[in-house]
């Protein structure tokens, strides 16, 4: 058992007691909603005559339906203005805060919520989301959950749980060029395994994840869960701190604030259950070819020959190449792609938009690329910087924040057997929208390349600096 | 299938039905049930939509998929590959596997997310052997109409005279004996001492 690890310390401060089957009974400390997974729950109340406990300790936003090209209400698709409505009426009718559309404060809720500075370190935070494990970036212990237990979350502001292993996972050497906090996650899941995190909390650190900006931490804690992972976490630092100082939601007595956050990190002499060291200096950008983010080369290599996986990778890796359209031992690079998408909860912040910017400035795009902020505040701050007239003098269209094509909850959706370089975080059979799409899952500066290629492209040639 | 939100609870000491085998490791939630239909505000029809990519192309079943395939209606029991579940939190994709007619899954492993939803309907996850897993889902292809009993009162899982170990965490485990797998209720009854958490909680009052 692990012992002295952030994630014992903040799962005893949560502790409200052992229920009679065994588990834990869990306080929450910050409970996020969104349109998909949470209208549900709150008609769960309502057939048991419950009410919100907690309301001050819940916060609502709307990103996986609202459309990314026209906010005009109601919406043109009547099922996503109906779950849109679903929800603001339940949340009016409980007083719970709202980042509402045009507040300045919508956006992908893993995305608005920490930038508003609502995540803090020490706080259990849950979600009806399996991406909420990306609050682990700020040291919180966070993870998602199904709508029932947002159901015992929004009327006991509790929820029971079997507590999770710690694994902590190091990654040391110097980045190369265009390596970023994408191209880890991919790497550590082709290491790893999409099942090698299952029972594991993952406690990021090593001096790649010392010197890797927040927004890097939020991209790599995001992916943990494509990783099997339940949850994973940074231990708070200055980076931390220096985020979060000013946000709207942080705390008022700041330096109290932060000695807490001090207090919540592992001990230097912490035990964990397991313990995984990377040297990351020779990993190149990473692209994936299947179906699971674990099924990912470097840029330069070819898809693997059967022959060289287990029996299990292999009948994984045939069903994989048949729905992809490739052959074992070709070159990734190279693959004609038809569409670009830059955005979603993994790689939809500022810096992630800087990077596309970056490759896309004074070139054109030869496919359909979208690039879409992952907040109205990140939509400002790039339209401050002049990067919304970078990407559509390159030919990209420039949209509204949202989940957009992501998961394809809305109108942004790939079509038959169309192949996307995209940014987001699942390369699943028909992630996209369409049955038969094909996604390739890569880093924003790799997105960008691809998009000026039409066809998945090394970013490196493109970057200034070393 | 009812279009109430609830599902009512029962003691589950054991189940017998048949199987159905969907063996492949790492089936996703997005297999499941495609994210496009998580855009209905009930989980009433969500049975219709389980598989939904695999079981139809151009609108016409594929007739060999196990969940069209006749000689596996009516089976109550599937039979999963090693991370069943993995992907979104969507508590839609048991929804779906539950109203399609199933009340239990065995499998190698489970994705957390997805194992915790399936306990909050009453849905028993257990896992296997890789091994006793293959060798189960082969049975079942065989012998279709067999009942398989599994057994939370003893942990294991009866076939063709044949016995094998299950597993599960012993707090779902009593939870599903108890009959309070929806965890509601049991949380509701510490109200004192959830206050005592938060008064002892430093960052909410920062």
């Amino acid at each position: 058992m692990s012992k002295g690890t952030l994630y014992d310390k903040v799962w005893k401060n949560h502790e409200v007691g052992k229920l009679p089957t065994g588990q834990t009974q869990l306080f929450v400390g910050r409970h996020l909603v969104h349109e998909v997974t949470s209208p549900q729950a709150f008609e769960m109340l309502r057939e048991r005559g419950l009410n919100v406990k907690h309301p001050e300790l819940t916060t609502a936003v709307v990103d996986h339906v609202i459309p990314t090209h026209d906010l005009s209400r109601p919406f043109q698709d009547s099922q996503a203005e109906l779950m849109t409505k679903t929800l603001e009426t339940k949340i009016k009718e409980f007083g719970i805060e709202y980042f509402a559309p045009g507040s300045g404060k919508q956006g992908v809720c893993h995305v608005s919520f920490p930038e508003q500075g609502l995540i803090l370190p020490g706080v259990l935070a849950v979600c009806g989301d399996s991406h909420t494990c990306t609050y682990g970036a700020f040291g919180a212990l966070s993870f998602g959950i199904g709508t029932t237990q947002v159901s015992h979350v929004l009327a006991t502001q509790t929820l029971a749980m079997d507590p999770l292993k710690v694994r902590k996972v190091e990654f040391n050497g110097e980045l190369q060029k265009g390596v970023t906090a994408k191209d880890l996650a991919l790497y550590m899941i082709n290491q790893l395994g999409v099942e090698g995190g299952v029972g594991f909390a993952y406690e990021f650190g090593g001096e790649v994840i010392d010197s890797m900006s927040m927004e890097g931490r939020m991209t790599l804690c995001n992916m943990a869960v494509e990783g099997g992972a339940r949850s994973g976490y940074v231990n708070p630092d200055q980076t931390t701190f220096d985020f979060l100082k000013g946000k709207a939601f942080a705390p008022k007595d700041f330096e109290k604030a932060v000695a807490y956050w001090k207090s919540i990190a592992s001990e230097p002499d912490a035990e964990y259950d397991d313990k995984v060291v990377f040297d990351v200096s020779e990993v190149k950008p990473m692209v994936s070819w299947g179906i699971n983010p674990g099924q990912a080369v470097e840029i330069d290599q070819k898809i693997p020959y059967l022959d060289n996986l287990t029996d299990k990778q292999r009948s994984e890796a045939e069903d994989a190449l048949n729905y992809m359209g490739l052959k074992a031992g070709d070159q990734i690079a190279g693959t004609p792609i038809d569409v670009a998408f830059i955005g979603s909860c993994t790689n939809g912040r500022l810096s992630d938009l800087e990077a596309a910017a970056e490759v896309l400035a004074g070139n054109k795009v030869s496919v359909k690329t979208l690039v879409v902020p992952g907040s109205e505040e990140i939509k400002y701050l790039a339209e401050e910087e002049g990067l919304d007239r970078i990407f559509k003098e390159a030919g990209a269209e420039w949209r509204y924040a949202g989940c957009s094509m992501c998961l394809a909850m809305n109108p942004d959706k790939l079509e038959g057997y169309q192949r996307s370089a995209s940014t987001s975080n699942r390369n699943f059979k028909g992630r996209q929208g369409s049955p038969t799409g094909r996604t390739h899952l890569m880093s924003p500066y790799m997105a960008a390349a691809s998009a000026i290629a039409g066809k998945i492209a090394d970013p490196t040639p493109y970057l200034r600096g070393k | 299938m009812s279009d109430k939100f609830i599902i009512p609870e029962n003691q589950i000491i054991e189940l017998k039905g048949r199987g159905i085998p969907k063996p492949a490791n790492d089936q996703n939630t997005d297999d499941i049930v495609p994210a496009r239909y998580l855009k209905e505000i009930t989980f009433a029809n969500m049975g219709d939509y389980a598989y939904f990519d695999e079981r139809f192309k151009d609108g016409k079943p594929i007739e060999d998929h196990p969940f069209n395939d006749p000689k596996y209606q009516g089976a109550t029991i599937l039979i999963g590959g090693a991370n069943y579940g993995c992907g979104s939190s969507r508590e839609h994709a048991p929804q779906a596997l539950h109203r399609y007619g199933l009340n239990a899954i065995i499998a190698p492993s489970f994705a957390e997310i997805f194992a915790g939803n399936c306990a909050s309907l009453g849905v028993v996850g257990v896992t296997v052997s890789p091994q006793d897993a293959t060798e189960l889902a082969d049975f079942v292809k065989q012998e279709p109409s067999t009942k398989i009993l599994l057994s939370l009162a003893d942990k294991v899982i009866r076939y063709d005279g044949k016995s094998i170990d299950l597993d599960i965490s012993e707090g779902r485990r009593q939870a599903f004996l108890n009959g309070t797998w929806d965890a509601m209720t049991v949380l509701q009854q510490k109200e004192e001492r959830v206050k005592g958490v938060i008064q002892k909680l430093d960052y909410l009052n920062l």
